[in-house]
């Protein structure tokens, strides 16, 4: 019997994605400079989340028009964002045949209190986590793939770094707790009791764990890599560069070469500038986008 | 016997693991001078545009045609299987043309399209292999050196000419071994 869009299917796509790089985009042209850099996926948007943050208002789905003309440019997995909560605007990405949804903290919620019920769709969702807790209550949801939330739009790695550490921390704590333990350790992270216990015994998430919000360099990227990243997502870093073509490609091949700084210096050199970044404190609480979603 | 995965980009970690299962040395591939020391090598599943633009940087797939070409048994899944055809349908990318197939890429549509099913694997004893298709390519035309393995509504999904094998599939993401077996116990 065929089977489709089983759990199995939706964490097999994130596994291939392994190792690679998802880039934003706001149209077909830059979905194909992606794909030619060699991307492993790209990102649909009406704008990056630099500009979501420059513009203010309520940021919502990607004109269905754009999606369509993106999907039609590549051959490479597309990817599009829904916001929190709105499951219809998962609908339609559903219905237009993307390749996952990202149930994102960088649109404006649409529910403050329930994410998407992700066990609904046929379509992988991806979600953002700061925590262990968060990461398994989104999986426990049906999320195939989580990434850090990082502060999204800042070109500043700091919170991204912040969150990788952060989960990789609580695994290993959970490593070593006794059986007895981990009942109560499933209360104090929120977290679903047989999740953390797969967690514990594996010593890994069940899924596989991207890092994003805040990546502008390659050496950024291999950063995420070595602190325990399975893959990058590039937001604003790309297309908010002085030359985004040389960036997408410098940014893969730090990636697959994350452990060697030569190549990562050879990469890096004579890019030209990066975006320009934002520090962290100079945001306002309530224009955090990682504080969206619980 | 150390076995080599391909280490560019895809899912490496998961072919490491099933040939471990299979008692041999696994070891991640990517570099020339890690290619030396393998005796076969498996191709991952991942992105065919991002695993066959790493690999024309570093030059190492001017090293794997080579080795191909002089017997090393070389096993491609999904992405390595599109890598190591000859002619890929409808695109500007160049295979390895180490075996004789025309594949097409995302031939069975998108991700809400990929399936897992049931199949007969030519000369596989026992239980059906519980294949997993995600954004799968499959074999469009064959040459008259390549055997076929395994086919799926018509379609050939596994083949195998010599030294190399291929299939759309990816029974990594699986905890049947005989695939990873086949290629591993056997002489090919």
């Amino acid at each position: 019997m065929v089977e489709k869009g089983t759990y199995k299917l939706k964490k097999g796509l994130a596994e291939m994605l392994k190792g690679g790089v998802i880039m934003d985009v706001v149209s077909a042209e830059q979905a194909k400079i992606a794909e030619e850099a060699g991307a492993v996926a790209v990102m649909a948007l009406e704008r990056v989340p630099a500009d979501i943050r420059a513009a203010g208002g309520v940021a919502r789905m990607a004109d269905p028009k754009i999606i369509k003309e993106i999907m039609n440019m590549v051959t490479i997995p597309v990817m599009a964002k829904a916001r929190i909560g709105h499951f219809v605007e998962a609908q339609v990405l559903e219905a237009l045949g993307v390749d996952y949804i990202d149930e994102s903290e960088v649109l404006t919620p649409a529910d403050e209190n329930y994410h998407i019920d992700k066990n609904n769709f046929k379509v992988p969702f991806v979600c953002g986590a700061r925590n262990l807790g968060e990461a398994l209550r989104r999986i426990g949801e049906g999320a195939a793939m989580i990434r850090t939330k990082g502060e999204p739009g800042t070109g500043n790695i700091v919170e991204a770094v912040r969150h990788m550490r952060q989960v990789m921390g609580e695994i290993r704590i959970l490593k070593n707790l006794p059986q007895e333990e981990l009942m109560t350790k499933a209360k104090e992270l929120g977290a679903p009791f047989e999740l953390l216990q797969e967690v514990a015994q594996k010593g890994k998430l069940p899924v596989v764990n991207f890092a994003a919000g805040g990546i502008a360099t390659p050496a950024d990227a291999a950063l995420m890599m070595q602190l325990g990243a399975d893959g990058i997502f590039v937001g604003s870093g790309i297309f908010k560069s002085s030359d985004p073509k040389r960036t997408a490609k410098a940014i893969v091949e730090a990636t697959t070469n994350y452990d060697n700084p030569e190549i990562i210096a050879r990469v890096s050199e004579g890019l030209g500038e990066a975006m320009k970044g934002i520090e962290i404190s100079q945001i306002a609480a309530a224009e955090r986008m990682q504080d969206r979603g619980w | 016997m150390k076995v080599g995965v391909l280490s560019l980009q895809g899912a490496v970690e998961e072919h490491l693991d099933m040939i471990r299962r299979c008692g041999f040395e696994a070891i991640k591939v990517k570099t020339i001078e890690d290619l030396e020391k393998v005796e076969k090598l498996i191709i991952p599943g991942g992105e065919s545009t991002t695993i066959g633009k790493l690999a024309r940087i570093y030059n190492l797939d001017e090293v794997i045609i080579k080795k191909g070409r002089e017997g090393m048994p070389i096993y491609g899944t999904c992405a390595g299987m599109i890598l190591l055809a000859k002619e890929i349908q409808d695109s500007r990318q160049i295979g390895f043309n180490l075996i004789d197939i025309v594949v097409e890429r995302n031939a069975f549509g998108r991700q809400v399209d990929s399936f897992e099913v049931d199949l007969k694997i030519e000369g596989f004893a026992g239980e059906p292999f519980r294949a997993v298709f995600i954004r799968a390519p499959y074999i469009k035309k064959i040459g008259k050196e390549v055997k076929v393995l395994a086919k799926f509504n018509g379609k050939i999904i596994m083949a195998q000419q010599k030294n190399i094998l291929v299939s759309s599939f990816h029974p990594e993401l699986t905890d049947d071994l005989r695939v990873h077996q086949y290629f591993l116990d056997k002489n090919l």
